[in-house]
């Protein structure tokens, strides 16, 4: 019936694609970028998306002679489709490099992908430091593991907040973010009075932000996901922790710069430690916020943006090293120890772990011209993932 | 009491002819039709036709699967289901842990996973069979969530939040293996889907299917003309669960990495979606279903990767309004319709 004709027609079509491919290899390097542009971390995908093509907008779409295709493709936050969507993507569309994965199962999922295809995978976002061994052919230019957390913990025990209680959101990446700092504030000296650790669904800080008052504590130190950043201040200041002399200190992605603005006066005066605010003094950033301004209805780019925006650089680098050749091998070993000047600041990637290093910044959130921003005023260089360094 | 009653007075020859005008009703409604062989043909063609598109083929096999086993519970025994998805989850995780501890082959791994998927749904096939229809949604579905909090919070056993990897699959019976192109997968999947399905519609269409529609329709009645009532409800929901836990399986087997979101409740909204879409109560609504659901969701996640949400809901609404079973019945009686069209009747 109509089932037939249809699988006729489309085979005509498969067969003609598969034919007109390999004439058009030779020009073309398509990289498949898979990220979640639906559901509850749409606002991951959309920020990956804008610094993708903020770099393609900057540095044009040909490099060593080859012209780079962008397929971009939804898994609404769902590790089967990121799965099928990758495999996909290297059977059929012939992609040379795989990029994006907005949570760490995302990222996990394509592992058997990455290790049968043998092409590389650019982290943009996901930070869990036990998705760098699952396979060969990881790279990432978000952050690895507790990163962000270190230079807080050495920052406040410099600062004589001496006594901390723990407050993070209770995943991967948070047991990563809560081992990382608290290994390093006890080595630093300090004193860790409780380890609180609240569900990721549904988060209702309230109850916890109570025990975390009765701890009295010198400060709070907390992680939570981008996006319940504000639901946390609202409840922080509600509950007058601040009142009670307690210091609040974060990583970064609780002043999300995406964020910040609508979370209000309430974050003014706060630090955080992070790799990349909106407001970093360099010629890079400033090209790269204006981009992303102008193409994206003056939405402001955050460190997910950023982490686009360097997986993109990393892609372009590495065809240039191999001279346009795009074997995946090949292009993983010339991404191995890789520099550059990011918006963010200088960064590598560790030709050991695939990992990148980069400069942490202790920032105090302040108004610039009207808009909230996080205003950089200290930082410690080089930081890797203590989790995967050899 | 009656009826019994009759059967003893009742000439033998009048009985006889009683049992035959029976046995060929069950007959009729089982007897295979035109549209099961048209799909059952395109499904294998397109292992040579389709090989680029091995992996989406797969997915819909499994979902189909999937909402097969729902059908049973729903089309048939009447049971609404909101937590469907926990014998699925189950049966990923059981795969996932069976391949990672025990044994990587695939086909012993399908059927522990179905088995521990069975005993779940045994154990609480007890609990739906109290209450009215809104205390079994609330049942299943809490089930369903706190096997999700248990999957996250167990991480030494589940890898939590990460998801469980780290284990891949031997060949299929020690001699296919799971390649990139995935077409061994779609071939295993497909078999596990066929094979499931004759089951589901041997059970479906019997003597004892039947009873289970009579259940559905008035549960007093049957009990009152002696059909065991909670005993069958017992064994179909069990069987669906094994065929829930076999898709689940498939899932892990096929993509060897099980993420906590097997569990998650959008999949038993969309295996119910599924069943909207292709109809309830003959089994293949689920496999409809299935391949409608999945080929537009990936077309319009591809024509427009940010908006294909509402694209899909607004086709959901048009459908349900124009109204499904018209659809289906197209399908289902084409050549009637066009021979009463063209009578100019109705």
């Amino acid at each position: 019936m109509l089932n037939r004709r249809s699988f006729m027609c489309a085979a005509a079509v498969v067969l003609g694609c598969l034919m007109a491919l390999p004439a058009q290899a030779q020009e073309a390097v398509k990289i498949g970028l898979i990220l979640p542009m639906t559901g509850p971390f749409a606002s991951t995908g959309r920020q990956v998306e804008a610094g993708v093509r903020a770099y393609m907008a900057l540095h044009g779409d040909e490099v060593a002679g080859k012209k780079v295709e962008l397929v971009l493709r939804d898994d609404a936050g769902t590790a089967d489709q990121t799965r099928r969507i990758a495999q996909e993507l290297v059977v059929n569309d012939g992609v040379s490099m795989l990029m994006g994965f907005g949570l760490t199962p995302l990222a996990m999922a394509v592992a058997p992908v990455l290790n049968q295809a043998k092409i590389p995978a650019i982290i943009t976002s996901a930070t869990t430091s036990a998705i760098m061994p699952q396979s060969e052919y990881y790279v990432r230019t978000s952050m690895g593991g507790p990163q962000s957390a270190l230079p807080v913990a050495t920052w406040a025990v410099e600062n004589d907040l001496k006594r901390v209680v723990t407050l993070v959101t209770d995943y991967g990446p948070g047991h990563d973010i809560e081992k990382g700092f608290v290994d390093q504030f006890k080595k630093e000296g300090g004193e860790i009075v409780e380890s609180v650790r609240v569900p990721l669904q549904n988060p209702d800080f309230a109850p916890f932000l109570q025990r975390v008052r009765d701890a009295k504590p010198d400060a709070v130190f907390v992680f939570v996901p981008s996006g319940v950043g504000s639901l946390f201040m609202k409840q922080f200041v509600e509950r007058g922790l601040a009142d009670a002399g307690i210091k609040l200190i974060a990583t970064g992605d609780v002043t999300d710069d995406d964020l910040l603005n609508g979370i209000g006066d309430a974050a003014k005066g706060l630090i955080t430690g992070h790799f990349y605010s909106a407001n970093h003094d360099s010629p890079e950033n400033k090209a790269f916020v204006e981009q992303v301004r102008n193409a994206n209805n003056n939405m402001r780019p955050n460190f997910m943006a950023v982490g686009g925006y360097d997986a993109m650089h990393l892609a372009y680098a590495a065809l240039e090293k191999t001279g346009g050749d795009a074997d995946g091998t090949k292009l993983i070993e010339a991404m191995k120890g890789m520099e550059w000047t990011s918006p963010r600041g200088p960064i590598m990637i560790d030709p050991e772990t695939r990992d990148i290093v980069q400069d942490i910044y202790i920032r105090e959130v302040k108004e610039v011209d009207g808009e909230l921003y996080n205003v950089e005023f200290t930082k410690y260089e080089k930081i890797g993932d203590p989790n995967t360094a050899k | 009491m009656s009826l019994m009653a009759q059967g003893a007075i009742r000439p033998a020859a009048e009985d006889q002819a009683e049992q035959a005008r029976a046995r060929r009703l069950l007959q009729r409604r089982s007897a295979i039709r035109f549209f099961e062989v048209i799909i059952w043909i395109a499904a294998v063609v397109a292992i040579f036709l389709l090989p680029s598109k091995m992996l989406i083929l797969t997915e819909i096999a499994i979902l189909a699967l999937f909402a097969v086993s729902l059908d049973l519970v729903l089309g048939f025994a009447g049971i609404v289901s909101l937590g469907h998805t926990a014998f699925f989850g189950v049966g990923a995780y059981a795969a996932g842990l069976f391949a990672r501890h025990v044994v990587a082959e695939p086909v012993i791994g399908l059927i522990v996973a179905g088995a521990v998927a069975g005993v779940l749904g045994f154990a609480t096939s007890f609990l739906i069979l109290r209450g009215s229809d809104l205390t079994r949604l609330m049942t299943t579905l809490g089930i369903a969530l706190m096997l999700a909090e248990i999957a996250n919070q167990m991480a030494w056993l589940t890898g939590g939040a990460d998801g469980l990897s780290g284990f891949s699959l031997d060949p299929i019976v020690g001699l296919f293996p799971f390649d990139l192109w995935g077409r061994n997968g779609y071939v295993y999947c497909l078999a596990v889907l066929f094979i499931s399905t004759m089951i589901a519609r041997r059970i479906a269409f019997s003597p004892f299917g039947l009873s289970l529609k009579a259940i559905k329709s008035n549960p007093t009645r049957a009990a009152l003309v002696g059909i065991p009532a909670r005993r069958r409800l017992i064994i179909t929901y069990t069987i669906a669960a094994i065929m829930a836990g076999f898709a689940g399986a498939l899932l892990t087997q096929t993509t060897s990495f099980v993420s906590p979101d097997v569990l998650a409740f959008h999949r038993s909204a969309d295996v119910l979606l599924i069943l909207v879409i292709g109809g309830t109560g003959y089994l293949y609504g689920g496999i409809f279903g299935a391949v409608g659901f999945t080929l537009l969701k990936d077309w319009l996640s591809v024509v427009t990767p940010q908006y294909w949400m509402f694209w899909i809901g607004l086709l959901l609404v048009v459908l349900v309004l124009v109204g499904r079973e018209r659809l289906a019945h197209w399908i289902e009686y084409m050549p009637q319709r066009l021979s009463r069209l063209r009578e100019g009747g109705r």
